[in-house]
């Protein structure tokens, strides 16, 4: 199997055939794990390994979409509350340029604390995130041999791709798709994206999310997400993923539903708001006389400002009615940074490539 | 003569648009297939979770060939004339055509390839164009129809994917087109391009050819097909059954035949069977236990948990009546016979239930803390409508209102408002936050729970009831009362803000909930008038939700539901009331809004006696009627009409009553006054006119009584006498006589026939 670079995926000539998304996985071959097998090498059975922690799971869908020509990037380094949010996403979804991107994303949902006492629900957790623009007509194959590649195997289990059509009013984004399951759980969101920031994708992209702890846990068969081994079990020193978040998650259960200052989150949602409008409405040249839309600082604020609306949220200080004021308030932040995002070199709608074959 | 076979293969379409989308295939492409001119003998849809299926048999080879005639102007028409004709034809010189005028019938020209000829008319001579299309060939047909209907598919929702600017529900594969016959298939030569003219991107085209895959998982890869039965037999050795009837009596066979094996029964469910056959291409029925930990949730729980997440069926031990096991589907074979995947499914649903079971233990908590009325404390930070309230104001005004009513309809008044104030409680339950499916029923269990009445536990569902024309009514006074005071609220309440349904726009679904008051009303035989109840509760939205002296308007609204609004216990206790914030409203009281209201109920009335074959002008005769605010009174009015008119001497005494009304409404017209003096026997000039003053008497002897008793039939039946005298009278006798004496006299006789008739319904509405 042969690793592809991400310039691979997109061959400039005009006769690139769609059906032949460089590196399609043969799901049959062996595969090798630098990292995530740990003692194991490649298997002559032709099926995977199993997997033998959460680690694990993360690394090996690290080496499969790396293999198949995605940047392999990092988490976005602030409070979101969901894998979309990251700029790598939300903002790269506009615009006609390529893009193929993977990234674990620490995500983190007030509302759903529950001091680490329940098996399922945290308000901190990790998705696994894939968007690739435009989207390849063999992508449901990829995702299938990433099920594969983390020791799914499609023999024994029943995939099914549900209808679930997603929708984020804080985004103004809106895509079609399916919860996939996998014997009668969800393990993945699926999404063409329509519409991000109020504006139409084209071309479209493909986006894939992971719920990386329910994910695991099934594939692990573990029933309690504290329970599950954060690291290979057989290390010098094994950790679950209690060991690591059980007490953070009661810290923050309790931050979140009792101790969070609702009128320094009030304000700080409304500094943000402010400042993004700030950034945006500065002029278009700084003091040497640069062109420099300040996008991505703005839409940092926007982020900040839906954070510290799901803050507030899990504080029960918003009501019915203000819930949907507040909503708005995010979209209108999301879809200026949009707005803004389009007009520059990352986001124009001709791509560099469009333009070089034309 | 060919057959003709589609097939649109794309990503995994929703299961609930799979139907609709076949038939509406199959009707683009036959529509399209006969406009140009290709009849078929027989048509067929199917549909897959990937694929759109449509086989077309015993078409035309090629369409015939269309000959049309147009009549253009005469000979000696003005020339603009004969040019506008022709370049309506595409022919630009008229010189030729001209020179046919004068020759003999049948002299032509061709021209643009249209033949113009010069025939003889009555009037003269007059030129025809006659156009001739020549046939097509079928496939030629079929291309364009296919591109056209895929172009134009009107998918609910549908999207576009990677580069392509073709939208379909998701992204399209593959489209397999071939036209065969004894003598072979060939395909349909027939390309979607869904790319942006001018793209510089090629290569995303999708071209029809001859192939197709299988079970996505089973049987990978393409196969080349060559007919519909080849395809179907092949697709079956793939593992993909096409037809979802085929696989919902798969999947209901073979679910209960594992149940009846174990002793145990499926709980029907066509909806959610449709929606699974949707979802598989390949079913595969397993049927697992529920834990032990969770037998004792309420049924409707674990029906609700396993069928809205898990799409599962819910199977049942007839022995202990409980819920016991599931059946869930698979889309594969395995080797392990599904024992992998059933085991996944169980853990998932245990995760489910496990959660519902926290929810339900931590209700009952609540409400054993709290009560039911603690739980629904939180109702008051809960929007209703921004002009309306809060949930909790909403359910403080139906329980006044709900009290009010317990007296009509035979219901416990502190019953019924102890039942108003908890019924809605549940909304504010940690089950209903999550099965929202379950408002009602979950209130039913906190209430016996807390060893409520009966009458208020069961209130907290029935009160949602009727939701439509068809499902039961409450029969149990409480949950009449509490019913009826929940549906006026939210009518009374919109029609105060003046939001009220317009075309096909009902955000709030005020029709349903007029027609729920209608049935509430009709099938408990309910008799007040529904102005009163509208009457208080508009006062009360006005009034608004924390008045001053809430007790005495308490008192003045209950007395306004007894008495009126302009009763004279209702005025007096307004006349003695000290000036409050609300006296003016009470006083001043406008009964516009309820007036305009009850024309609402009526209108829905109207759909629903229409629905039970009673006609719009009878009920229009009985609404007439100036008790039409006491519905159950106006149903029996209308049934016993229509009854009536059905009958020879009915339909007969309708004519003679039509006759005699148009006769004194055209004399009382004409002469400007009402004859309405008393007709004098004494002035009777035939045997005719003293039998119908006799039978008159006799009749109104016992509509009076029968009127006073509601007894209708007895009514009709009296007017029933009336049509052997009326038809006798009108067949010997001349009303309009030279004599202005016996000419009055008789059209006095005519006033007594239509008063005989007033009081049963207003007969001149009835048509024909």
């Amino acid at each position: 199997m042969h690793i592809n670079s991400a310039v691979n995926l997109f061959p400039p000539s005009a006769d690139f055939c769609p059906r032949g998304w460089p590196g399609r996985i043969d799901p049959f071959a062996p595969l090798a794990y630098a990292e995530g097998a740990l003692q194991e090498g490649p298997q002559m059975t032709g099926k995977p390994t199993p997997p033998r922690s959460f680690q694990e799971i993360i690394l090996r869908l690290m080496t499969y979409w790396g293999a198949k020509g995605c940047a392999v990037l990092q988490p976005y380094d602030m409070e979101v509350g969901a894998g979309t949010f990251h700029p790598a996403t939300t903002l790269r979804a506009l615009g006609a340029k390529p893009w193929a991107a993977a990234y674990v994303q620490p995500s983190r949902r007030p509302t759903d604390g529950r001091y680490g006492e329940n098996p399922n629900r945290l308000q901190h957790y990790y998705q696994y995130q894939v968007l690739i623009k435009p989207s390849p007509p063999d992508m449901q194959d990829l995702y299938l041999g990433s099920l594969e590649a983390i020791g799914i195997d499609a023999t024994l289990h029943d995939i099914r791709f549900v209808e679930d059509d997603w929708e984020s009013p804080t985004l103004g984004a809106w895509g079609l798709g399916w919860e996939v399951w996998c014997d009668g759980m969800e393990v993945s969101q699926f999404t063409y994206f329509q519409q991000v920031g109020g504006h139409d994708c084209r071309p479209v992209s493909g986006e894939l999310t992971y719920g990386l702890e329910r994910l695991a846990m099934y594939v692990l068969g573990v029933d309690h997400v504290m329970d599950m081994p954060f690291n290979d079990p057989q290390s010098p020193i094994p950790l679950t993923y209690g060991d690591i978040f059980r007490q953070t998650e009661q810290e923050y259960s309790r931050w979140n539903f009792d101790q969070a200052d609702t009128a320094m989150l009030l304000q700080h949602f409304e500094d943000a708001e402010a400042e993004c409008g700030r950034i945006l409405n500065a002029p278009g040249l700084d003091k040497a006389g640069r062109l420099i839309i300040m996008a991505h600082p703005a839409y940092d604020q926007c982020i900040k400002a839906s954070h510290l609306f799901n803050l507030l949220d899990a504080r029960g200080v918003i009501s019915v009615t203000e819930r949907q004021a507040y909503i708005g308030r995010v979209r209108a932040l999301a879809k200026k940074c949009a707005d803004a995002f389009v007009t520059t070199e990352a986001g124009h709608s001709h791509s560099d490539r469009a333009g070089a074959a034309a | 003569m060919p057959d003709l076979l589609l097939e649109l293969f794309s990503e995994e379409i929703p299961a609930r648009m799979q139907a609709r989308a076949a038939a509406d295939l199959k009707k683009l492409v036959t529509d399209g297939l006969v406009g140009a001119g290709l009849t078929y003998a027989g048509a067929g849809a199917f549909s897959t979770p990937r694929r759109l299926v449509l086989a077309v048999e015993g078409m035309l080879a090629a369409s015939p060939t269309q000959r049309e005639e147009r009549k253009g102007p005469k000979a000696d028409a003005p020339a603009a004339a004969l040019q506008g004709f022709l370049r309506g034809l595409g022919i630009e010189d008229a010189a030729p055509v001209l020179a046919l005028a004068g020759q003999p019938a049948g002299a032509h020209v061709h021209l643009a390839g249209v033949r113009v000829e010069i025939r003889d008319d009555k009037k003269g001579q007059v030129f025809f164009a006659v156009l001739q299309r020549p046939g097509r060939p079928a496939a030629e047909i079929v291309a364009e129809v296919v591109v056209q209907a895929i172009s134009n598919f009107p998918w609910p929702k549908s999207m576009r994917w990677g580069e392509s600017n073709l939208r379909w529900v998701r992204p399209l594969h593959s489209i397999l087109c071939i036209l065969h016959d004894e003598g072979g298939a060939s395909v349909v030569p027939l390309t979607v391009d869904p790319l942006v003219a001018g793209s510089p991107v090629k290569g995303h085209h999708i071209t029809a050819g001859n192939t197709t895959e299988g079970h996505r998982f089973m049987a990978p890869g393409r196969f080349p097909v060559s007919s519909f039965a080849d395809y179907a037999a092949k697709l079956k050795r793939a593992c993909v059954v096409l037809d979802p009837a085929e696989r919902e009596a798969a999947i209901w066979h073979d679910a209960t035949t594992q149940a009846f094996a174990l002793g145990l029964e499926v709980v029907p469910d066509p909806a959610l069977l449709a929606e699974v056959a949707g979802l598989v291409e390949w079913p595969v029925v397993l049927l697992g236990r529920i834990g032990a930990a969770f037998l004792d949730l309420p049924p409707e729980v674990l029906q609700t948990s396993m069928r809205e997440h898990q799409k599962f069926f819910s199977v049942k031990n007839p022995r202990t009546g409980r819920i016991e096991g599931f059946v869930t589907v698979a889309n594969r074979d395995t080797a392990d016979q599904g024992a992998t995947i059933l085991a996944g499914n169980q853990k998932v649903l245990s995760a489910r239930l496990s959660d519902a079971k926290f929810f339900w233990e931590n209700d009952l908590r609540t409400v054993h803390a709290v009560g039911l009325v603690g739980m629904a404390a939180g109702l008051a930070s809960v929007t209703f409508h921004n002009k309306l309230g809060s949930e909790a104001d909403r359910i403080t005004r139906i329980a006044a209102l709900a009290r009010e009513i317990a007296p009509l309809v035979g219901a416990d008044p502190d019953l019924a408002e102890q039942a108003a104030k908890v019924a809605k409680a549940d909304l504010q339950s940690a089950m209903v936050g999550e099965f929202p499916e379950l408002q009602g029923t979950m209130g039913g269990y906190y209430a016996r729970a807390l060893g409520l009445p009966e009458p208020v536990a069961a209130a907290c569902k029935a009160h949602y009831s009727p939701l439509g024309p068809s499902d039961d009514v409450p029969s149990d006074p409480v949950s009449v009362a509490v019913a009826l005071a929940d549906k006026i609220d939210t009518l009374t309440g919109f029609w105060a803000i003046d939001e009220k349904p317009t075309g096909s726009k009902d955000p709030f679904a005020l029709r349903r909930a007029a027609l729920g008051v209608v049935r509430l009303v009709l099938d408990n035989g309910l008799r007040f008038s529904v102005d009163r109840l509208f009457d208080v509760q508009v006062l009360r939205h006005q009034i608004g939700h924390t008045p001053a002296e809430p007790e005495l308007l308490s008192r003045i609204l209950s007395a306004a539901v007894a008495d009126g609004m302009f009763g004279t216990t209702t005025r007096a206790l307004i006349a003695e009331t000290a000036a409050l914030g609300w006296l003016p409203l009470l006083r001043d009281h406008d009964p516009g809004v309820s007036d305009d209201l009850r024309g609402f109920l009526h209108d829905r009335l109207k759909v629903y006696l229409k629905d039970q074959s009673i006609r719009h002008d009878i009920i229009d005769a009985c609404l007439a009627m100036p008790d039409n605010c006491d519905l159950t009174l106006l149903v029996k009015r209308a049934q016993s009409l229509a009854a009536f008119l059905k009958t020879e001497d009915g339909a007969n005494l309708l004519q003679g009553f039509k006759r005699a009304n148009n006769i004194l409404t055209q004399a009382e017209a004409k002469d400007g006054v009402e004859y309405s003096f008393g007709a004098d026997i004494k002035y009777a000039e035939t045997d005719e006119e003293r039998a119908l003053f006799a039978a008159l008497d006799t009749a109104e002897k016992s509509i009076a009584p029968a009127m006073a008793d509601e007894d209708f039939a007895a009514a009709m039946a009296a007017l029933a006498g009336l049509r052997q005298p009326i038809d006798a009278f009108f067949d010997a006798v001349q009303v309009n006589s030279d004599k202005q004496v016996i000419r009055r006299n008789r059209l006095n006789l005519l006033h007594r026939i239509r008063a005989a008739c007033a009081p049963v319904a207003d007969l001149t509405r009835i048509e024909g």
